[in-house]
């Protein structure tokens, strides 16, 4: 059998240093690549959105970026009611466990991708500021339940047309936005924790029986975090661009009942 | 009989090449038995680290193709033959010869954790719906392709100041034992440095034996690091129940 020693091209141990230098052969820039341009498109969407302070009611439908709707007529807020409460869900997809996982690999290319390598620079992970912000995550858990209740309230709204009840295709749609954004938070690994995670014992424990309980659905819906948290992001896009579209009266909202 | 090109890390601590062997194909073969082929035929000095040859030793880990594999567990024909196939030893540890690293480092951040310490008066009978978590961590074999791949160790260097993904798994396995008494999480936060952790996957990724690393065990401290330092609320709560919320 043939035995050859160092052809050209092959890398050796020393070129496994540096940013994007791997041995991969499969297409590991695929998906942080994805993640830049969906993370990136929705991040350039909203600022524009939310600054717009236009086109985000018609009839009993309200955009999920500006809810709750706070000073509409400008009485004391001179820029856009979205910008007083975007603050809260940025916060709690910013420091999302899936959401730093994502961002750190696609944007800091910390690393890019599994076994490739990285630029030089002086670590230090979630140590120092501004990273060890990450560990308020739980507030913002705390915090989402406000705008879940926001939410909520709008999606009931959508179904009352002049204080009757009846239902376009935007009621459905905001009141799916509402249950994504739900699970979404529900799914979340400190509410895992909080529910349960943060027990050694179950058998020993006050209402550990409920509690193991609570934390193996929590688990259940956060096994499928990811999926959960991109579809929702992709959802409340959807559902502005619904509302945006039907205030400016491009596109006609069909009453169903 | 169908043949492929290895292209084996030959060398020691002074340096090395990649070195290229032609191995003939079989049914069913793994990387290690091109390896074993290469050792039996064609080059008897070649360095392998391995003992059982069923994915429960975790020995013969290696980076195949750029991925840190177990190459007992790798087979050939699920590689792409049209280039040679690479098989590199792991990056985050000082190589010894060929494909053979110390890991010894490995065993003295281990050393470090204070053992299983029974509660007080323990009644030692236990329910299964308290152990299976920390069960699921019982699984790790030791292979340490989660240490190689991740980035802080491999990329970073920061041996000095961080255990690893590896050390995080035995820590949640005995931080979440219903009978353990001791608390890890100020060590977990100040001396194992799980902060320095980003949480980006890669050890969940290769882990051999699929255990859900990041979400189960790096996750699940990173919070109880958070109770103990980072959430006045929980603290407080603590204080007025004299609860340790355990």
């Amino acid at each position: 059998m043939a035995v050859s020693s160092g052809q050209a091209g092959l890398r050796n141990i020393e070129a496994r240093v540096g940013l994007g230098a791997t041995q991969r052969r499969d297409l590991w820039w695929v998906q942080p690549l994805a993640v830049f341009v969906g993370l990136a498109a929705f991040g350039i969407y909203a600022t524009l959105r939310a600054f717009q302070g236009n086109f985000y009611q018609w009839g009993p439908y309200l955009s999920p970026f500006y809810s709750p709707l706070i000073d509409p007529e400008h009485h004391w807020w001179p820029l856009s009611p979205a910008v007083l409460v975007l603050g809260g869900p940025l916060g709690f997809r910013t420091t999302c466990y899936y959401y730093r996982k994502a961002y750190y690999r696609a944007f800091f290319l910390d690393p890019a991708a599994c076994a490739v390598g990285e630029a030089r620079h002086k670590y230090s992970g979630e140590t120092k500021f501004p990273l060890i912000l990450q560990n308020i995550h739980r507030y913002f858990f705390y915090l989402s339940f406000v705008f879940l209740v926001s939410l909520w309230r709008d999606a009931v709204r959508g179904f009352m047309w002049n204080g009757h009840f009846g239902a376009g295709v935007g009621s459905f749609v905001l009141l799916i936005d509402a249950a994504l954004l739900t699970t979404y938070t529900f799914s979340c690994h400190s509410c895992r924790h909080m529910v349960g995670g943060n027990l050694d014992c179950f058998s020993c424990a006050k209402f550990g029986g409920t509690r193991l309980s609570l934390w193996k659905r929590v688990t259940s819906l956060n096994e499928h975090h990811m999926l959960i948290a991109w579809t929702s992001l992709f959802f409340v896009a959807f559902t502005d661009v619904y509302v945006m579209l039907v205030a400016m009266g491009k596109i006609q909202d069909l009453r169903l009942f | 009989m169908a043949e492929v090109v290895m292209a084996v890390h030959r060398g020691d601590a002074s340096g090395g090449k990649p070195v290229e062997y032609t191995v003939p194909l079989a049914p069913g073969m793994v990387v290690l038995d091109a390896l074993h082929y290469i050792q039996g035929h064609l080059s008897p000095d070649l360095a392998v680290r391995w003992n059982c040859k069923a994915g429960r030793c975790g020995s013969c880990s290696a980076e195949v193709n750029g991925k840190p594999r177990l190459t007992c567990k790798t087979r050939m024909d699920s590689l792409p033959s049209d280039k040679p196939i690479t098989v590199l030893p792991l990056k985050a540890f000082p190589v010894i010869k060929d494909l053979v690293t110390d890991v010894k480092w490995n065993y003295e951040v281990n050393r470090k954790i204070p053992a299983f310490s029974p509660r007080p008066g323990t009644d030692w009978k236990m329910y299964q719906e308290d152990v299976e978590r920390p069960q699921e961590f019982r699984k790790c074999i030791e292979c340490f392709l989660c240490q190689d791949v991740c980035h802080v160790l491999r990329d970073h260097g920061k041996h000095a100041e961080y255990a690893g993904p590896r050390f995080f798994v035995r820590v949640a396995g005995l931080e979440m034992h219903p009978l353990d008494g001791l608390s890890r999480i100020k060590g977990m936060r100040n001396q194992m440095g799980i902060g320095l952790c980003n949480i980006t996957k890669c050890c969940t990724e290769v882990c051999p034996e699929e255990i859900h690393i990041t979400d189960n065990a790096i996750i699940a401290l990173k919070e109880r690091v958070v109770d103990q330092f980072y959430d006045p609320l929980v603290w407080i709560a603590r204080k007025i129940t004299g609860s340790d919320g355990r």
